[in-house]
């Protein structure tokens, strides 16, 4: 079932050393027609589960297979499972988290859109196993189409029983609907999801109990991430031993990984467990445009860490980026090339969970705030001695602190980039330099021999801060410059330099 | 497209009876909301009240909600949305750049909207596109590779050919 891509596309280059298990049919089939995806053995997992397999044995062979949660904290699934069954109810919930917030990731996006029948039949496939026959699909609103597709695929798969009352008159009933998020990160989170669902701000409670126990509407609800979803019904089909001889010994399968940033071969990329990250940027990305130097690879987005270039032999998976201080995450990776500043980047991300964080916690709320404005401070050349050492205080009290996910989180790209980056931190806060000349407050603008004294820039300045006659080489007082960049963007003779 | 304002608000009752009497009904009022602004492009005080009446839920909830997410506008919109998008793809190629100079040449800041009401300025978080990035959303069409040079050619051109009355 996997890797028919090579089939299609033939030996390409960005293919090849790829194992398309969660994208298996992702521009194979057309989304919209569920026969196209019955061709590729779609629903043959279902229709195996129902005809006899006790629900007991279908968690068994998803706990052996070793499949762990692709949405970032990689716990196992199996388990997740049978958690969930083991609870006496009369009211069970699936869930699909289909909350895809990390900027820089869209493989769920990618699956939905291409595939969503294969969400479909994994949910179906865990409502038997755990006992439910309600499943729901919280899906961002900024996914129009990867909504409409899906809505598509539930009305088509309800039409041939697939999902309903009675499926293949079975005696199993399972249907599924679909509600929308409205564009808040914290969401991604499960128990501020389901809060979501419930039609509340969705802000995270406390665990426990555990969504296993009591999850929405207080009911115990399972609830798994999209790529999860679309592996299981390779595992029912192709069995357990096959799907965990892929990966490494704890880090079972493939892993989707949307490969962007400064890299020639953008796109979605899946590997088994345990590739490196020197194949993926090498060998599948075709390495960094213009002959420029990979300086970091960023993983796992706002909540995960730098890995600077000369650890990208580290294999990935969930411990061995652990132990280098990022995480798996949801499969986000960033590549960043030597013209970025590695403070604003940690800025970047700190801005970005800052104002996501719900404010229900005061590590998160206020600490992220400080940190930030700290970070802030570094960039516009007013940090100061012992800054440094204050962020690693506050971040590592952050992360112990927080409630939920994304303030343990919140504090990885700043501290990562501390540890692999500090000589950066330094050259910031003791030259007022940075190299990278990303932090624009920080530059310094020279006008060169190119100048032929048209005036351009001395209209443009604000401040009044460039003299000089006409048709004269002019000059910028540094000490009344306030690096707005005017002169620059003016010049049409690039008299000017930056740096 | 021109409905009035009746026509809109018998459109949101007939949705919100639709759903309130399903299993926990008022589960639903994200779902309303989302309806509430498609009808009437943002979520006005006056729209809230009429929910809160509808769906027997207090509009001091209904305000805490709807001010939650980021989604849903509280003010009136421009005829067409720009979303720079801010996501890590986009940033690293220049996103910042991308914004600043949109927001010259609308000046305008983020969130606000054009003088002309033509332009309505967001940052959006990731469009998940990030294979184009620098990338710009107007409206519900996605605009990639863009750079500071050519966003605001982009900018007419989209409202050229997308005039809205």
């Amino acid at each position: 079932m996997h890797n028919r891509s090579l089939e299609v596309f033939g030996k390409a280059g960005y293919f090849n050393s790829q194992l398309r298990i969660a994208l298996r049919n992702c521009g194979i089939i057309d989304p919209g027609d569920l026969d196209d995806y019955l061709n590729v053995r779609g629903f043959e997992a279902l229709a195996k589960v129902l005809s006899g397999i006790k629900s007991e044995a279908v968690i068994a062979e998803i706990k052996r297979s070793g499949l762990r949660g692709r949405g970032g904290a990689g716990f196992g699934t199996g388990l997740k499972w049978e958690l969930v069954a083991r609870e006496k109810s009369d009211q069970k919930y699936v869930i699909c988290n289909a909350d895809e917030g990390d900027p820089g990731a869209f493989m769920d996006r990618s699956i939905i859109e291409g595939d969503p029948f294969s969400v479909l039949e994994g949910m179906a496939i865990a409502g038997y196993a755990v006992g439910s026959d309600k499943g729901i699909v919280y899906i961002r609103a900024e996914y129009p189409l990867a909504i409409k597709r899906l809505e598509k695929a539930i009305e088509a798969a309800r039409k041939q029983n697939l999902l309903g009352k009675d499926i293949l008159s079975s005696g199993f009933s399972f249907d599924i609907e679909i509600r929308l998020g409205a564009g808040a990160f914290v969401c991604g989170e499960e128990t501020a999801l389901m809060q979501s669902i419930e039609g509340h701000r969705g802000m995270p409670r406390p665990r426990p109990p555990y969504p296993s126990a009591s999850g929405l509407f207080c009911k115990p609800t399972l609830i798994n991430n999209v790529e999860t979803w679309a592996n299981v019904p390779v595992i029912v089909v192709e069995g357990a031993e096959w799907f965990s001889s892929v990966g490494t010994e704890k880090s079972k399968g493939t892993k989707v990984f949307a490969l962007a940033g400064k890299i020639n071969n953008t796109g979605l990329v899946e590997v088994p467990m345990g590739t490196t990250l020197r194949h993926v940027i090498y060998d599948i990305g075709g390495g960094i445009p213009g002959s420029k130097k990979l300086k970091a690879v960023q993983t796992g987005g706002p909540s995960g860490g730098c890995i600077p270039a000369d650890l990208i032999d580290t294999p990935i998976d969930y411990e061995s980026l652990g132990k280098i201080g990022s995480i798996m995450g949801s499969g986000g990776m960033i590549v960043i090339d030597e013209d970025s500043c590695m403070v604003s980047i940690a800025k970047f991300f700190l801005e970005f969970t800052q104002s996501e964080s719900c404010g229900k916690c005061t590590p998160c709320r206020e600490g992220t705030k400080r940190m930030l404005e700290i970070l802030t401070r570094i960039t516009e050349g007013q940090g100061k001695e012992g800054d440094i050492e204050k962020l690693e205080r506050l971040g590592n009290m952050i992360k112990k602190s927080s409630l939920c996910g994304l303030g343990q989180s919140a504090p990885n790209p700043v501290l990562s980039t501390i540890r692999y980056f500090r000589n950066e931190y330094e050259d910031h806060i003791k030259n007022k330099k940075c190299t990278a000349g990303a932090c624009e407050k920080m530059l310094s603008y020279v006008i060169n021999d190119k100048c032929i004294g048209c005036g351009a820039c001395k209209r443009a300045c604000p401040v009044n801060a460039i003299s000089g006659s006409t048709k004269q080489k002019h000059l910028i007082n540094q000490d009344l410059c306030t690096k707005c960049g005017e002169c620059y963007k003016t010049c049409k003779f690039s008299a000017i330099d930056k740096g | 497209m021109n409905k009035d304002n009746g026509t809109k608000i018998k459109e949101l009752k007939e949705y919100i009876s639709s759903v309130k009497d399903k299993k926990h009904g008022d589960s639903y009022l994200i779902a309303v909301l989302h309806k509430a602004q498609d009808l009437f492009g943002y979520v006005s005080r006056e729209v809230m009240d009429e929910i809160s009446l509808e769906m027997n839920i207090p509009t001091a909830h209904i305000w805490g909600v709807a001010t939650f997410y980021h989604y849903f506008s509280l003010s009136p919109k421009g005829k067409h949305t720009v979303s720079v998008c801010m996501g890590t793809a986009c940033y690293v190629k220049g996103a910042d750049k991308v914004l600043q100079a949109i927001k010259d040449h609308l000046k305008i800041g983020i969130g606000e909207t054009s003088k002309d009401g033509v332009f309505t300025l967001q940052e959006a978080r990731c469009l998940g596109a990030c294979g184009l990035a620098p990338v710009v959303m107007i409206d519900d069409k996605i605009y990639g590779n863009v750079t500071e040079k050519n966003a605001v050619t982009i900018l007419k051109e989209h409202s050229k050919q997308n005039p809205k009355s």
